[in-house]
């Protein structure tokens, strides 16, 4: 994919994917979520979509679909960006788009070892990001009260690991089904 | 297509106004409104920017939902706070003043004053917000970032983003509509298993429908040579004029009013109590 020499760093593909990827990530927060059953936490479908656009994309069109998606929504729902729940949402497309490295979504060969291995990454970060980075942002910058902000990052960060780890991983399976295996051509 | 974001064509000095300079004037104001805790300072903010909003001719129906929304936001943030952390208003502004109550669920003046000045912080962007979304052609966004100094391949994704939310919702409706024909059911009236499951019959197509969509784009676009240069030009750009630098000076005059009460009260917090 990549034999083209690249011109200053942030490829064509990658402009488009970033756009597109927002895009979709925008309409799947607004539009589809699967309510838990608790009031107010429901499956963010985006953040599954988030995952596979980050893994095979790579960090910085992970970053940029995070943060450009999430400030939109919230710029459209209540009128302005809640920076610190968007820069932890960038944040979290980064460290997703690190999995890239040794999931190789394109030769088609997605292992149950690399399945594995991204839901423990996406664990990892789910958690950090969201009840370490947003409540810590909200403190710093908006001032919110600590007992809050950590009860609903700790929602939250559960809500997204099983979020990322059903829709993301069916994501995963389904794109590799789609592409066509490394070897099935052979030079004769 | 711009319905998504309220804008209209309307003939008011705010629309003519560039998109640079309307985004800089909004991240200034939000910026300071969001680092000062001055209830005198985000009142005043708040009320200057309705009336602003009021000069643009944006209706009240025009944002009502949206203004729906906020209220429900804050006021399910604010009962949290109240519930979760009844004291941290004395712990913030150091005094104690009982209003009724005793021991750990006492209400307090410092509770209430600090939770006023939370709802003002998540009201007074609104109108802003309003302002700039309503009153900018979403083209614009993406010159105005680029003048900023984002780098243009962005700017561009950005404006991709803006130019493809509509066509990603219609394939939404398409899709769920087609889903729904084959049985799958989304709506409320489903149990939770067959929400999820209709939901994911819903995501696929969507998904690969989008994936194809980032090929095609991006190979017209490596076609006409995107990216080859350093730099690009828009079609929305548009010339600044007299009330570009108004807005610009405007904005600047509020944030150094807000930076001066910032050392004026030896901090971000407005203290009534001492």
């Amino acid at each position: 994919m990549n034999n083209r020499k690249k011109s200053n760093g942030f490829s064509v593909r990658s402009v488009v994917a970033t756009g597109i990827g927002a895009a979709v990530f925008f309409v799947l927060m607004k539009f589809i979520s699967i309510p838990t059953g608790i009031s107010n936490t429901n499956i963010n479908v985006a953040e599954g979509w988030l995952a596979l656009i980050a893994g095979l994309f790579g960090p910085v069109v992970g970053l940029l679909v995070g943060f450009i998606g999430h400030t939109l929504n919230d710029a459209v729902t209540y009128g302005s960006p809640w920076w610190s729940w968007v820069i932890a949402d960038a944040l979290f497309g980064f460290l997703l788009g690190l999995s890239r490295r040794f999931l190789l979504l394109e030769y088609g060969d997605l292992t149950a070892k690399k399945l594995i291995q991204f839901n423990i990454w996406q664990v990892v970060v789910n958690i950090f990001v969201w009840v370490v980075v947003a409540p810590v942002g909200d403190i710093l910058i908006y001032k919110e009260a600590a007992q809050k902000v950590f009860l609903q990052g700790a929602v939250t960060a559960v809500v997204n690991i099983v979020s990322v780890a059903v829709i993301g991983s069916l994501l995963l399976v389904a794109y590799v089904k789609s592409r066509p295996k490394k070897s099935s051509l052979r030079s004769e | 297509m711009n319905n998504l974001f309220g804008y209209k064509k309307r003939n008011t000095w705010l629309n003519h106004t560039t998109g640079t300079s309307k985004l800089v004037g909004f991240l200034l104001l939000t910026t300071m409104g969001m680092i000062s805790y001055d209830t005198r300072f985000l009142f005043a903010l708040g009320l200057f920017a309705v009336i602003l909003m009021q000069t643009a001719q944006i209706k009240y129906r025009e944002y009502a939902v949206m203004l729906k929304l906020v209220l429900i936001f804050a006021v399910i943030n604010l009962v949290m706070i109240a519930v979760l952390a009844p004291q941290y208003g004395t712990q913030l502004y150091g005094t104690r003043h009982v209003v009724f109550g005793s021991g750990y669920w006492s209400i307090t003046q410092e509770q209430l004053f600090y939770e006023f000045n939370l709802l003002l912080k998540y009201l007074f962007s609104l109108p802003l917000a309003i302002i700039l979304l309503f009153t900018t052609n979403p083209s614009e966004f993406s010159a105005g970032l680029n003048k900023i100094g984002v780098p243009y391949k962005i700017a561009y994704a950005f404006s991709i983003t803006l130019r493809y939310i509509p066509d990603v919702q219609s394939d939404y409706h398409t899709i769920n509509l087609a889903q729904q024909a084959r049985g799958y059911e989304i709506s409320k009236k489903a149990s939770l298993k067959n929400r999820a499951k209709g939901a994911v019959q819903i995501i696929l197509p969507l998904v690969f429908t989008s994936l194809d969509r980032i090929e095609t784009i991006s190979q017209a676009m490596e076609l006409r040579r995107f990216g080859r240069q350093k730099q690009r030009s828009w079609y929305q750009e548009q010339s600044f004029s007299i009330r570009d630098v108004c807005m610009f000076i405007g904005s600047l005059i509020i944030v150094g009013i807000g930076v001066a009460l910032l050392i004026h009260n030896g901090g971000r917090l407005y203290n009534p109590f001492k």
